[in-house]
């Protein structure tokens, strides 16, 4: 019904904590990019687009089966309290559902990118043990 | 029938931005993205759907099935779209850029 709004609000939040983090690591003259790693920032991109990216999809989806409309409430569920109360429901579990599964894909992913870039040697390691 | 579509497109695309330096370039990244996070939801749907309906899911109406592949097909063609719109807007190889300034 409106399962995309949690990921979607997810979506939202992590597209200003990328913003916030991104200025704090451009402020500290990080050495993510100059040691070679991936900046927290941009790993932080993974997730948005993905969040971004599958919300936009499932709303064009809810647009097909004609569950949101161009129009005020824009959800055609909203338009009478017990396919509210539905829709709430639905996005509590389902749409959280989703929302925590794309995070623990990412998550996932983020593990593996910093177990592989902590086994390569980064050009300045390199150079120490030659 | 959405979810299978919207994997085979985002198994496709990974594949070509994995092989392509040409196809990272021109930010296929964003397909993926795409592609990826929807399957990832769509998965939840049919989880949800399946342990609503049980085996039920599996044989779906023809009819329904056929709407449901309109809509994945329909899916892909719109995260197309979206990509182009992107990689017109990015212009990473600055191509639309220098066809503007040429016929100035």
């Amino acid at each position: 019904m409106a399962c995309f709004l949690a990921p979607a609000t997810e979506a939202v939040v992590t597209t200003v904590l990328q913003k916030v983090i991104k200025k704090k690591e451009e402020n500290h003259a990080e050495e993510c990019h100059n040691d070679g790693k991936i900046c927290f920032s941009d790993k932080l991109g993974w997730l948005n687009g993905m969040l971004w990216g599958g919300s936009g999809l499932l709303a064009f989806e809810h647009l097909w089966h004609g569950e949101i409309t161009p129009f005020f409430p824009f959800l055609t569920a909203a338009s009478n309290p017990a396919d509210t109360a539905e829709m709430l429901h639905e996005i509590a579990t389902s749409g959280t559902a989703m929302a925590a599964l794309v995070t623990l894909v990412w998550a996932g992913m983020v593990a593996v990118t910093s177990k592989l870039s902590a086994k390569t040697p980064t050009p300045q390691k390199a150079g120490e043990t030659a | 029938m959405t979810l299978l579509i919207t994997v085979i497109a985002a198994v496709i695309s990974t594949l070509i931005w994995y092989v392509s330096p040409k196809a990272r370039q021109l930010k296929a990244g964003v397909l993926l993205y795409m592609f990826w996070g929807a399957s990832l939801m769509w998965l939840v749907d049919a989880v949800v759907e399946y342990i609503e309906a049980g085996a039920e899911f599996f044989t779906p109406a023809a009819a329904d099935m056929l709407n449901d592949a309109f809509l994945g097909v329909s899916v892909v063609a719109l995260a197309l779209v979206v990509w182009v719109i992107f990689l017109l807007v990015k212009d990473p190889t600055g191509q639309l850029k220098k066809t503007l300034t040429e016929h100035k």
